[in-house]
């Protein structure tokens, strides 16, 4: 295993850390854009029901995503994950509290037939996917713009800064973004999923109007990075050094985070498919071909997550208040045996996963209707 | 009062993990008991089985949700409020929690969707599968994550890098294979198996009080006896005494929860009570079976357990050694190449983390004075009748557990399961006993681990965030009233779901004195 030196287990990890990201975007995704709209696509009791058991078979093994994220940063990059989650402090707590709700108001909601009891858990299911989806957005809008943190020479964080900190607006465009990317996302899914009637055609028609908003806010982010604060290493990196971040210095450029489109051509492609994935998505909901939609906004969430991760490489939190603390893929990695070990329990165990869930998929295949909502007493 | 950035931590990692593990461990036996259920029901094709089954499953889905929910906080934690902990040994400890979600919680939570939804959808036996695998599952997700607890205990295979100032795997196996997390994994599951039959025991003996749902509750009650003794016997003699030898700290650990203040000949006998008294440094009111303690922590006659007094004259000698080794890190910081302090840092490492329990009283842990040295290594001392009485209480509900399970068992055997209403009473009044136990075993390993967040590597007051007390606060308010909240929920809706009955599979008719149903709407 010659090949897979410090540097190639590193650039793994990268795209890796971009797969999780990426998996949680496009199955989880739809659960919380699916919750966020709840209130919207569906009005009474019954309409909502079908848009819950939609995703409820299902939207528990998805979360696990979010889950692992957390395990695979903490594993492979031990120094992104002690930073972002105690810098954005607050951010994380809204989240967290907000996921909290979530099994237990898909659960608890069908326990009592009570309308009171079951608008207050539809009320609990509309933050547990907006305040995530928007929380995000801007978390990733301050990865993009720097965070404020400092390290020691003991590898100590100090951060300073607070919530409302967090919201600037490039990083308030970013959380919108997010927003419309996974309301589209879960638009698409209850299209696919649900039997054609009421909830089905309101989730086609704002999903069309999510989609033409991920459009517009993609590009005004676009535009933004282009002109805005970008980070870039001064000097030689050096691939294989130890993960210690003091040992590296960083320059402040506007527009640094476009320089690897023009280093490496081929990067083109993941804001291509931000853009294009969006509108095939649009254009399957317009002409009826749902499948066609889903594919679409799968595409647009993995352009646009890459679009973010390469146009940063090779940083993947950089400081804004002290550059040269910046985190990037060379100084905040995990060792290389570390690297290599988790590299390969994740080739054996991820293919099992993606066998067993694709069965999960399959053995709840097809539309959910009416009809089973109220026959089946196993349905929530 | 006054509290600190790591007070507030510790608080709230307390409130969280605790809190947490009141689900957990309904989760880790129930998910086990649906099994042998399900099998049942697979095996005799009898149909008061799949009500059985699905009775239970319906308890175990209200409760593994906030288990889900909980779980969450516990991921995310320790970056959020244990940032140093992450950065000094992530390269570790990272790994087993990673695994923990790509081996075990997508397989639970994947295959906890189907067996929910997939009733009418899948055969008999594909069912029973994937009730097998969500067993599997959480049972495998409680392995790692006591992996990673046995790491904090004992961290093995690992060494500090002082290019990268942390912690980094040397051997992976070792950290996988280490004593204290298999014997944590065993005893842990095992109380999780005594939880879940205590719930089963209890429900089936008040709907047999009640006269209600007997055949329902008579096979429950047999399943819950059988398993429960099982585990009971299993968390009781397997318990995790026989990692306490291990380590400086696991006998710190040892001699706190036996106020032993010094060494005794062995074998040494175990003191069944007494009240510690740290100013003294004595147990007054002493009362000692011998050899018995010797026998539980060395499995021998002829194996000393050391007392407190004589540890922490060892510890004060590893604060020297490893003031040696944080001056050779100071200089290697600067100069990786100087061969004089690596030379020094090599002899000495494996007690930096002596020196770092200096950071409390001096910035400099070179510049200690002898004052500071010697209360440094008093502190290595947990509280000592915190450790004593918590350790009393919870081994002392295992024995209750055991008895309760050996009569549940003979009496379910002899098929005499309504005969003595003094028992059912006593099944349904034991509930909480093991919940109890559980939390207090929690505390002893925990609280029992300090000063350190690292047994001997990093003290806990050093791994915190750079939080401030009022973000603390404002978090710990709000996770408490939401978890609260939702306590209050599930207890409701278990309550109802338990007065409600497995009516919905029942053929038999609801009897006409129901029990009335605690609204849930208020």
């Amino acid at each position: 295993m010659a090949f897979l030196d410090y540097e190639v287990l590193r650039l793994i990890w990268w795209v890796l850390l971009g797969v999780l990201l990426i998996g949680f975007a496009i199955t989880d995704g739809f659960d919380l854009g699916v919750a966020a709209l709840l209130p919207f696509v569906a009005r009474d009791d019954v309409e909502r029901r079908l848009a819950i058991n939609a995703v409820a078979p299902t939207w528990e093994g998805n979360q696990v995503w979010f889950i692992l994220g957390g395990g695979a940063i903490f594993a492979a990059w031990p120094l992104v994950y002690a930073i972002s989650f105690s810098g954005f402090y607050l951010a994380m707590f809204l989240v967290l509290s907000a996921l909290i709700l979530r099994p237990v108001a898909f659960k608890y909601r069908s326990k009592s037939e009570d309308p009171a009891w079951r608008a207050r858990w539809d009320w609990a299911l509309f933050v547990s996917g907006l305040v995530p989806a928007l929380v995000f957005g801007v978390a990733v809008g301050n990865v993009l713009q720097g965070a404020p943190f400092k390290i020691d020479d003991d590898l100590r964080a100090t951060y300073v800064g607070g919530l409302l900190g967090l919201f600037t607006p490039f990083t308030l465009v970013c959380g919108l973004l997010s927003v419309a990317m996974l309301v589209l996302h879960g638009s698409a899914w209850l299209a696919v999923k649900i039997e054609h009637g009421a909830v089905h055609y309101r989730a086609r028609a704002i999903g069309a109007g999510a989609a033409v908003l991920s459009i517009v806010l993609f590009a005004i982010g676009w535009g933004f990075v282009a002109t805005g604060t970008g980070y870039a290493i001064a000097g030689v990196a050096d691939p294989l050094g130890p993960s210690n971040p003091t040992r590296m210095t960083t320059v402040v450029q506007a527009g640094a985070w476009l320089a690897n489109y023009g280093r490496h051509p081929w990067m083109v492609i993941a804001p291509a498919l931000g853009f294009g994935g969006t509108a095939l998505a649009l254009a399957g909901i317009l002409l009826r071909r749902e499948a066609a939609a889903l594919v679409g906004s799968t595409l647009a969430a993995t352009g646009i997550i890459a679009t973010v991760g390469v146009s940063m490489f090779p940083y993947i939190l950089p400081s804004s208040i002290d550059p040269h603390s910046s985190l990037t893929v060379w100084n905040a990695s995990s060792s290389a045996s570390t690297l290599a070990l988790m590299l390969g329990v994740t080739g054996v165990l991820l293919p099992i996963v993606l066998i067993y869930t694709a069965w999960a998929y399959r053995v709840m295949f097809g539309r959910v209707t009416t009809a089973q909502v109220v026959a089946n007493i196993d349905l929530y | 009062m006054d509290f600190s950035v790591v007070d507030l931590s510790r608080l709230q990692f307390a409130l969280t993990a605790l809190y947490h593990f009141l689900f957990v461990p309904l989760t880790l036996g129930l998910s086990v008991m649906l099994v042998i259920m399900e099998s049942l029901y697979v095996m005799t094709n009898r149909p008061i089985w799949r009500v059985i089954t699905r009775f239970w499953a319906k308890i175990f889905g209200i409760n593994f949700v906030l288990g889900v929910a909980t779980g969450l906080t516990m991921e995310f934690q320790f970056g959020t409020n244990w940032s140093y902990f992450s950065q000094y040994v992530g390269d570790v400890f990272g790994a087993p929690l990673a695994i923990e979600g790509l081996m075990a919680f997508f397989m639970e939570a994947t295959f906890v969707g189907l067996m929910f939804f997939g009733w009418e959808k899948l055969s008999k036996r594909q069912h029973l599968f994937v009730t097998f695998m969500v067993a599997v599952g959480t049972n495998l997700s409680a392995l790692w994550i006591l992996v990673a607890n046995g790491w904090m205990q004992n961290p093995v295979g690992a060494r500090f890098n002082t290019d990268t100032m942390r912690m980094e795997v040397t051997d992976f196996s070792a950290v996988l294979f280490n004593p204290v997390a298999q014997a944590k994994f065993v005893h842990t599951v095992s109380a999780g198996y005594v939880i879940a039959s205590v719930l089963v025991l209890g429900v089936s003996a008040f709907y047999l009080l009640k006269g209600r749902w007997t055949q329902f509750a008579k096979r429950s009650m047999t399943v819950a006896a059988a398993f429960g003794l099982a585990g009971s016997l299993s968390v009781v003699v397997l318990g995790d005494e026989s990692g306490y030898v291990l380590t400086d700290n696991q006998k710190m650990k040892l001699a706190a929860i036996e106020a032993a203040w010094h060494t005794a000949p062995a074998p040494a006998g175990i003191t069944l009570i007494g009240l510690p008294d740290f100013e003294t440094r004595t147990t007054r009111y002493q009362v000692e079976i011998p050899w018995v303690l010797g026998l539980i922590s060395t499995r021998s006659l002829t194996g000393e357990v050391t007392g407190m007094s004589e540890l922490v004259l060892k510890a004060h000698e590893r604060i020297s050694s490893g003031q040696i080794a944080y001056r050779a890190v100071q200089v290697l910081k600067r100069t990786p190449t100087d061969a004089a302090a690596r030379a020094a840092f090599e002899l000495h490492k494996r007690d930096l983390g002596y020196a770092l329990l200096l950071k409390r009283y001096v910035a400099d842990p070179a510049a200690a004075t002898p004052a500071m040295i010697d209360t440094a290594a008093w502190d290595t001392v947990p509280s000592v009748p915190l450790m004593f009485w918590s350790f009393r209480l919870m081994a002392g509900i295992g024995f209750l557990m055991i008895a309760l399970f050996t009569a549940a068992f003979v009496i379910s055997t002899a098929r005499r399961h309504e005969q003595y209403r003094w028992f059912l009473r006593i099944a349904v009044a034991a509930m909480p006993l093991p919940w109890l136990a559980a939390e207090l075993g929690w505390v002893v390993a925990e609280l029992g681990r300090q000063p350190w967040a690292i047994d001997g590597v990093l003290p806990t007051f050093l791994a915190t965030s750079s939080l401030t007390p009022a973000l603390l606060i404002t978090t710990i308010v709000g996770f408490t009233a939401l978890y609260g909240t939702l306590a209050v929920i599930e207890v409701r809706l278990i309550l109802a779901a338990i007065a409600h009955g497995p009516v919905e599979d029942l053929p038999e008719p609801a009897p006409v004195t129901a029990l009335p149903i605690p609204s849930l709407a208020a």
